[in-house]
């Protein structure tokens, strides 16, 4: 038994076994973590070996644990000593830093969702914008191939003004607008369904958890306005709609 | 600051402590530790987290309060540890407190090995992050927690209590 543990003690350990203390305390990546979870199914001698080193792993927190901490002493003799220090500036990033920290501690868990998710929202449509305005206004190059290429620039300037379309007045009416509350127990993925389902785009958020909602990219009639809106407040997500300018 | 403090100074306190095995030395370890932070905020590039960079410094300070001592006073504390351990082996036996037995011979192990058992297992540390700590390559940080482990294990071999590892 000695001989074989000498032997053992004098073997190179494999990469696995190295890696086991790591996959104890869970800290390993998830492709070496599965790597050592499959060696262990397969090895009954590196699962003896695992099982000794959360026992080490246990031991040593207990032990750690078990050091107590400074007096509170400590810490007086500390900030007496930061006092005593000239008066620092705080790094930029420290700084930036501790503000955006702040922001986001000082909102709840809820909020902070909600936020997040809105600020998705806004990107995903903001990023539609752009498409739909990029798509209108791309000249057809194609068409520009078989275009002599001594005068592109002329061409180009005499095709611009026939390839733009003729609908700004109706591009920049209002569409219409609704304040909107949402039911507490609304899941983001519904709203993002009704939202796309209405066609519309959250312009802000209110107080009081309302959301100021745009539908649509043209003007309607106030009949038209009027049945989008009745159809909004019916819908189970939704628990106030009102119009809003 | 205070926030700071209150959020790691006890884990880096007791960090200092298994370094440098005395409480005094390492309440001066962590207001030396925590002032420098004060003074050097800036340096703090936000790549790593800031428990491992509270870590890496308090390392490089514990080493220094170990270099300050004498060399001789050192080897008499290391092996007066591991003598300790071993001459209770009956003890330890008796006890049949394998924990025990292991918190015992944990103390026992030097200050290379403790550090990077403490690292790993108590603070829990990826590879990555004891690498940048103690500065070595990652290769070496899991090598060396090998040999802190098998180092432990003759320790508890020699205080009677059979692992059934290695």
């Amino acid at each position: 038994m000695m001989a074989l543990s000498k032997k053992m003690l004098e073997q190179e350990p494999s990469e696995i076994e190295l890696l086991l203390p790591w996959h104890a305390t869970g800290t390993l990546h998830a492709r070496d973590a599965r790597r050592v979870e499959e060696a262990l199914a397969r090895d009954p001698q590196l699962a003896k070996q695992y099982a000794v080193i959360c026992e080490e792993y246990a031991a040593t927190v207990h032990l750690n644990e078990g050091l107590g901490g400074p007096p509170p002493r400590a810490m007086l003799k500390l900030f007496a000593a930061i006092d005593a220090e000239p008066v620092r500036k705080p790094s930029a990033w420290f700084a930036a830093r501790a503000r955006i920290s702040n922001f986001f501690t000082s909102l709840s868990p809820r909020t902070l969702a909600w936020s997040a998710s809105l600020a998705v929202l806004a990107l995903l449509l903001q990023a539609g914008v752009i498409a739909v305005m990029v798509a209108k206004n791309q000249p057809a190059t194609y068409e520009t191939a078989s275009l002599s290429t001594n005068e592109p620039e002329s061409m180009t300037r005499a095709l611009a003004p026939e390839a733009a379309p003729p609908q700004r007045a109706a591009e920049t009416a209002t569409p219409p607008r609704a304040l909107v509350r949402f039911a507490p127990d609304a899941r983001m993925a519904d709203v993002t369904a009704l939202l796309d389902s209405y066609h519309a785009q959250i312009l802000d958020g209110a107080e009081g958890g309302l959301f100021r909602l745009q539908f649509g990219g043209r003007s309607m009639t106030n009949d038209e306005a009027a049945a989008l809106l009745a159809r909004l407040q019916k819908e189970k997500i939704v628990s106030l709609a009102v119009a809003a300018p | 600051m205070q926030v700071l403090y209150g959020r790691h100074h006890v884990r880096v306190f007791r960090f200092g402590l298994r370094l440098v095995r005395d409480e005094q030395a390492a309440e001066d370890l962590i207001n030396e530790v925590f002032l420098d932070v004060w003074r050097q905020a800036g340096k703090f590039e936000g790549r790593s987290a800031v428990s491992t960079w509270l870590l890496a410094i308090t390392r490089f300070k514990a080493l220094s309060v170990l270099r300050r001592r004498k060399d001789a006073e050192l080897e008499d504390e290391a092996a007066n540890a591991i003598e300790d351990t071993a001459d209770d082996p009956e003890v330890a036996t008796q006890k049949k407190d394998t924990s025990e037995a292991l918190r015992k011979c944990l103390t026992g192990l030097s200050p290379e090995h403790r550090e990077i058992v403490d690292l790993v297992y108590y603070h829990e540390k990826s590879v990555e992050e004891v690498a940048e700590i103690v500065g070595i390559p990652e290769n070496t940080v899991k090598t060396r927690l090998f040999y802190a482990r098998k180092k432990l294990a003759e320790l508890l071999r020699a205080a009677g209590v059979e692992r059934g590892w290695p």
